[in-house]
């Protein structure tokens, strides 16, 4: 890779959206690399950026009312500032993105077979017939039984387990390098969400490819991630590998996705601890520290939480990066010593 | 529903007109050039011809806003449809097609000479002329002529034909005409002593026959081709044209009749190829197509409509080529003396002098399209008519004092209250009750306006006397036209108190003078025109001083002028442009 | 069925209702005979028309005619007007049912060229509309839209005929009809300027839904799919936008052209073409109750079969309503 730049590389990307009320800074500084065959999670709760991110990658946003700079290099590509035809033929083929829910991503007029031929035929120039065998295979491979009879078939004459199946196949019919699933299992049942997974974890081996899970699920990620970027107000605040994001967590919001992380062993009354609060407006961040507001220690910060933005700086774990005021050796304390215990209890 | 829709048409076309007329008067200029020599000025057809010339050839494009009554002569009874039959269908006499007041008057058509009268005037005798002939080629005989006049009588089979026949001519009692009544002998009421000679025999006198004999129901129709309700279809020609093509309700077309001889025929030029006619076509778009000349005549002849009236108002170039004849009907209201306190004279007199004539010509549409104001009853084009006024004011707007003498006189000094009843389909009528219900106010005459449904107007409210009685309908807005220009046609339904019935259903609602009956009475049999004319003018003297009609305007009509068209007049007979008459430029 | 109830329901309001406000047969019966009239010709005339049967005697006449026909004394003849005899004129004395289907080809040409035009002219303006919201273009159009749902045919109608036919002369004239089958120029010629009039009205109306219903469907979820796709962005906004958003256009389209069939009035009217419209009104106008049940009955018929062919393409557009 020239310049040993990693696969995908994000740099400084900030999406603004002005409006008549002001700017809404959906993605405002955002940094990230990530190779093939691995698997980045960005966490964050509605509203912080993390599907606006993925769509910005794709190039899907109204170039008229929205503002982008920064960088994102795919495969040694810059995309921000090429063509929108340029990115559009690699949107698809070298990028593809899985949708939340299949049921309103799918067009409701046209067959399952028809919305995946279409989607091969775009970047490759063969013949409907040729395109249709591919769409049966593709059905196939995830696992959709009887694939050549129900390529016919309307979404909504699918489960919803089967939509996201064929939502996949039609993601992955041009072998994508890079996959971008949003929310890919929030749609589902327990059960099928546990398949889904599988799937996508098999598949990306297969094709050995980046994979990007966009979710507020941090069980999601702890299936599927290598690394997790923990996104807020638009903002990445704490960036690490899953494993130091759930043993040595040191954003306090990172703390309260942990506590409200459903977990198998306890019951579900007890088991949803929320983040007390809403999430910011985009439009007037916080001042300082955009989660000074609800976050409980605010006060330890000595006013600094409320009147500067932290910057995101070098924490406890290998490539583990933070965005809060409290010292390193605080935040480890607090964790070991006051949250760690209370999650496990 | 439909009235209402074409007024919002009337009323937005006049804006668009409005708006557009600037644009369209530099087309009328390079339009009026054209039409040969003569110079386009307002009335300049109406009592000469207009563009005169023989040339022969062309079409002539006519259109009716409407469909047309019937093209049966046996059953049509409209004025315009009169004057255009006379294409193609020739009746024992006809009304000369000349331009001023000898249009007036009839003339020999299918007969030799105007009627023969004997046994007082109860006997009338026509001769046929030789070498008549169907568009088939037969010759036409008296047989014909009769069969045609029998089967008029038919009133199940037509029965919006006039009925003067059935009403003059001494039939066999319950005669139905030669469907029904087949076989039976109808020698009392017309023979054809020889195929050349017809002999109408009516029940009493009647001097004016001759103008029964120009009715298009002597028509000769050939009892072989004749299909009764279906013979509008398909119409035998005797005249210079014949049916081309008929399609009901939309289009007819006429064209040259080789079997027409011009020798057995003086009076008819036959200069076009052919004539044209659309039916049901949209009224305004007539008025602009005519303008722009896309059209030659609106066949129907009754004028444009109010949106044209104000463009042409406005516009000395457009006026320039109209014309505005008076036609013979008169607007008019009566006053009931069976309503108290109208049964004293001086209180209807005070009404004759209180009323604003010129607020009745407004609430009419003007002096253009409104109509002339008049003290008398009879139109100026009426044979005999005399022009007077017995109740006049400096102005026409009404005599306020002497309207108070008059009422003094009456014993209603302070004036008095009474209702005033029109048709409530008819703004105009509304809007004279209006103007009327202002003007007597200044005299203290109160008057309540009461609407009626025109449908039922005189059968069961302003004609029906016992009802007028009741409901103390003291005066009601009426008008009349005759179905010809003499004074019984446009006399004998309004003035005569005969023709009153308890049950309703008259037109006259107010005048019950003995004396003027007499009079009627004594004109019709009376056989020596002169002689007769001179009563119509006496008989409406006589109803005016009896003040229980109050005349407001003798109507009138804006015709546009057909640029593209020669020998335009307009026929004092049909108060139009004579149909028979035109060439194409 | 449902043609049933019409009719008993037109025969109703045209026959029933005179009578109920004080209508007697004379009085029904003097619209039909001339102004000079006598009662005898009058209660003749009541006593031929049938006006003294009972109504429902009246009815079922009517109803048996259209099945097995009816005779009409002419006079001179007899006609016998044959199944599906739909009445027989009282003032023109035809049957109603061949005066239907001579002008059905006038409103059929009319709505036909009108509806390509306007859905031409409705669909690309309001899908280039909502894709350009809020631009020039957009404020232009929904602006002239606004002007053409606002401004009724018999005003545009005179307009255009004033201005492009008799003051330009580019346009043929009022009552120049000419069936297609004479001559398919002059056809065209004809009806140009009704078309366009027409066209005006409806492509506004059909540019406002097209608008609404693309910006409503470029919202969706399934656009969003379409683009990371990579389609190109036209087939994204037609095969995607403007194929979804079609659908409750071809509901309305289904119920306006039905509508038409039955006869465009005031175009008709306006242009003084004979259509089934100019038909109706010209039959209103003289009161020719059969010619008014005739033609009522027809334009329930194309509004009824109008919106069973709706009903059954939605099934054809969107797959979701298909049964099974």
């Amino acid at each position: 890779m020239p310049d040993g730049q990693a696969f995908l590389e994000v740099k400084d990307l900030k999406i603004h959206f002005p409006t008549d009320d002001g700017v809404v800074r959906s993605v405002d500084g955002l940094n990230f690399k990530l190779e093939r065959g691995k698997t980045l999670g960005i966490v964050g709760e509605s509203g912080s950026g993390k599907s606006v991110t993925s769509l910005g990658i794709l190039g899907i946003y109204n170039h008229r009312n929205s503002k982008i700079s920064g960088e994102i290099w795919l495969d040694g590509k810059e995309i921000v500032s090429a063509s929108q035809d340029d990115v559009r033929k690699l949107r698809g083929n070298q990028m593809a993105m899985i949708f939340q829910d299949p049921l309103s991503a799918m067009h409701p007029y046209y067959t399952v077979g028809h919305q995946i031929v279409e989607a091969y035929r775009v970047h490759h120039n063969v013949s409907k017939k040729v395109a249709r065998k591919h769409a049966v295979d593709m059905l196939g491979r995830v696992g959709i039984p009887q694939p050549d009879r129900r390529v016919d078939d309307y979404p909504h004459q699918f489960s919803g387990g089967m939509r996201q199946r064929a939502m996949i196949a039609m993601a992955l019919v041009n072998d994508p390098h890079l996959l971008i699933a949003d929310e890919p299992t929030t749609a589902l049942d327990v059960t099928v969400q546990a398949q889904i997974m599988d799937l996508m974890h098999d598949l990306q081996a297969e094709f050995n490819s980046a994979l990007i899970v966009i979710t507020h699920d941090l069980g999601v990620v702890a299936e599927l991630a290598d690394d997790v970027l923990v996104m807020y107000g638009g903002r990445c605040i704490e960036y690490a590998s899953a494993a130091t994001i759930f043993e040595q967590p040191e954003h306090p919001y990172t703390w309260g996705l942990l506590g409200s992380m459903p977990r198998m062993d306890r019951p579900v009354q007890e088991r949803l601890v929320p983040i007390a609060g809403s999430p910011p407006s985009l439009i007037n961040l916080p001042k300082g520290c955009a989660f000074s507001p609800r976050c409980v220690y605010e006060e330890r910060t000595g006013g600094l939480g409320t009147t500067v933005v932290p910057e995101l700086t070098r924490a406890g774990g290998t490539n583990h990066l933070v965005r809060c005021h409290l010292p390193t050796e605080e935040r480890q304390r607090l964790w070991v010593e006051e949250v760690k215990p209370k999650l496990e209890a | 529903m439909m009235r209402k829709s074409r007024a919002l048409v009337a009323g937005t076309a006049a804006l668009a007109l409005t708006l557009s007329a600037a644009a369209c008067g530099g087309s009328d200029d390079k339009g009026s050039d054209s039409s040969g020599g003569a110079k386009p000025e307002f009335n300049a057809a109406l009592t000469q011809v207009y563009n005169p010339s023989d040339k022969k050839g062309g079409t002539i494009r006519l259109a009716n806003s409407g469909d047309w009554d019937t093209l049966d002569p046996g059953e049509t009874y409209y004025g315009y449809s009169w004057n255009f039959l006379r294409l193609y269908g020739r009746g024992l006499l006809m009304f000369k097609p000349v331009p001023g007041a000898e249009g007036n008057t009839v003339t020999p058509d299918l007969a030799e000479g105007l009627g023969t009268p004997s046994d007082g005037g109860k006997t009338w005798t026509y001769k046929i002329r030789k070498g008549v002939k169907f568009e088939d080629g037969t010759e036409v005989t008296s047989k014909d002529v009769k069969y045609a006049v029998l089967r008029s009588i038919d009133k199940e089979t037509f029965p919006n034909g006039p009925a003067y026949f059935e009403g003059f001519l001494n039939l066999p009692a319950g005669y139905k005409g030669p469907y029904k009544s087949k076989g039976v002998n109808t020698d009392s009421a017309i023979t054809t002593p020889d195929d050349q000679t017809i002999v109408f025999h009516l029940k009493q006198a009647f001097g004016g026959f001759d103008y029964f004999a120009a009715l298009p129901q002597t028509v000769p129709v050939p009892e072989a081709k004749d299909t009764g309700a279906k013979y509008k279809e398909h119409v035998v020609s005797t005249g210079p044209y014949k049916f081309e093509t008929n399609e009901l309700g939309k289009s007819f077309k006429l064209v040259r009749n080789d079997k027409w001889d011009a020798a057995t025929d003086p009076n008819r030029k036959a200069l076009p190829d052919a004539y044209e006619v659309q039916l049901n076509v949209n009224a305004d778009d007539i008025d602009n197509r005519l303008l722009s000349g896309d059209l030659d005549v609106d066949v129907v002849g009754t004028g444009v409509q109010p949106a044209t009236l104000g463009r042409v108002v406005g516009d000395p170039t457009l006026k320039a080529s109209t014309d505005n004849p008076t036609l013979a009907r008169l607007w008019y209201t009566s006053i009931n003396p069976t309503v108290a306190p109208l049964d004293n004279i001086d209180c209807r007199k005070a009404i004759e002098y209180a009323a604003d004539k010129v607020g009745y010509q407004t609430a009419y549409g003007g002096p253009l399209a409104g109509g002339e104001i008049t003290g008398t009853i009879l139109p100026p084009m009426i044979p005999g008519y005399e022009k007077f006024d017995l109740y006049p004011s400096a102005d026409g707007t009404g005599d306020v004092a002497k309207a108070k003498e008059h009422l003094a006189a009456c014993g209603q000094p302070n004036g008095f209250e009474t209702n005033i009843a029109y048709r409530a389909e008819r703004p105009k009528e509304k809007a004279t009750a209006e103007a009327l219900q202002q003007s007597l106010a200044r005299v203290g005459i109160k008057l309540t306006l009461k609407p009626f449904p025109q449908g039922d107007y005189f059968s069961q409210y302003a004609g029906n006397p016992p009802y007028v009685k009741n409901n103390k309908l003291g005066m009601n807005l009426n008008g009349w036209g005759a179905d010809w220009n003499d004074g019984f046609g446009f006399l004998s339904q309004i003035v005569d108190s005969r023709v009153i019935r308890e049950t309703g259903g008259s037109s006259n609602t107010s005048v019950r003078i003995p004396e003027v009956d007499q009079l009627l009475d004594k004109a019709s049999a009376e056989t020596d025109a002169a002689k007769r004319d001179a009563y119509w003018a006496q008989i409406d003297k006589r109803v005016m001083e009896e003040a229980v009609i109050l005349p407001g305007v003798t109507a009138k009509s804006l015709l546009i002028r057909p640029k593209t068209l020669t020998n335009v007049f307009v026929s004092d007979a049909y108060n139009m442009y004579d149909y028979l008459s035109l060439g194409v430029a | 069925m449902l043609l049933f109830i019409i009719s008993a329901a037109t025969f109703g309001i045209f026959y029933l209702i005179p009578r109920l406000v004080g209508a007697t047969p004379e009085t029904l019966a003097t619209r039909y005979v001339g102004r000079a009239a006598t009662p005898e010709t009058v209660h003749l005339i009541a006593e031929k028309l049938g006006f003294y049967d009972p109504l429902w005697l009246q009815y079922g006449r009517w109803v048996k005619a259209i099945f097995v026909g009816a005779d009409y004394n002419l006079g001179a003849t007899v006609e016998h007007c044959p199944a599906p005899c739909f009445g027989y004129s009282f003032i023109t004395k035809q049957p109603v049912w061949p005066e239907l289907v001579d002008r059905l080809p006038v409103t059929l040409s009319l709505a036909i060229g009108a509806a390509i035009l306007w859905l031409l002219l409705g669909l690309s303006i309001g899908t280039l509309s909502a894709l350009r919201r809020g631009s020039f273009l957009d404020r232009s159009a929904m602006t002239f839209s606004l002007a053409g749902v606002s401004m009724p045919i018999f005003f545009t109608g005179m307009v255009s005929l004033l201005v492009f036919s008799y003051t330009l002369d580019w346009t043929a004239p009022g009552g120049s009809y000419t069936p297609f089958t004479e001559s398919p120029s002059e056809w065209a010629y004809a009806l140009l300027l009704p078309w366009l009039v027409l066209a005006l009205q409806f492509s506004a109306q059909y540019a406002r839904l097209t608008r609404a219903g693309m910006l409503e469907t470029m919202g969706e979820d399934y656009i969003r799919t379409a683009r990371a796709k990579g389609l190109r962005e036209r087939d994204v906004n037609v095969k995607h936008g403007l194929r979804a958003a079609l659908t409750p256009i071809l509901t309305i389209f289904g119920l306006d052209f039905g509508l038409l069939l039955g006869g465009a009035v005031l175009t008709e009217q306006v242009f003084s073409l004979p259509g089934l419209g100019k038909y109706a009104v010209d039959a209103i106008t003289n009161n020719d109750l059969p010619k008014v049940l005739g033609v009522t009955l027809m334009a329930a018929f194309f509004v009824v079969v109008a919106n069973l062919i709706v009903d059954l393409l939605y099934a054809v557009v969107d797959p979701r309503v298909r049964l099974g």
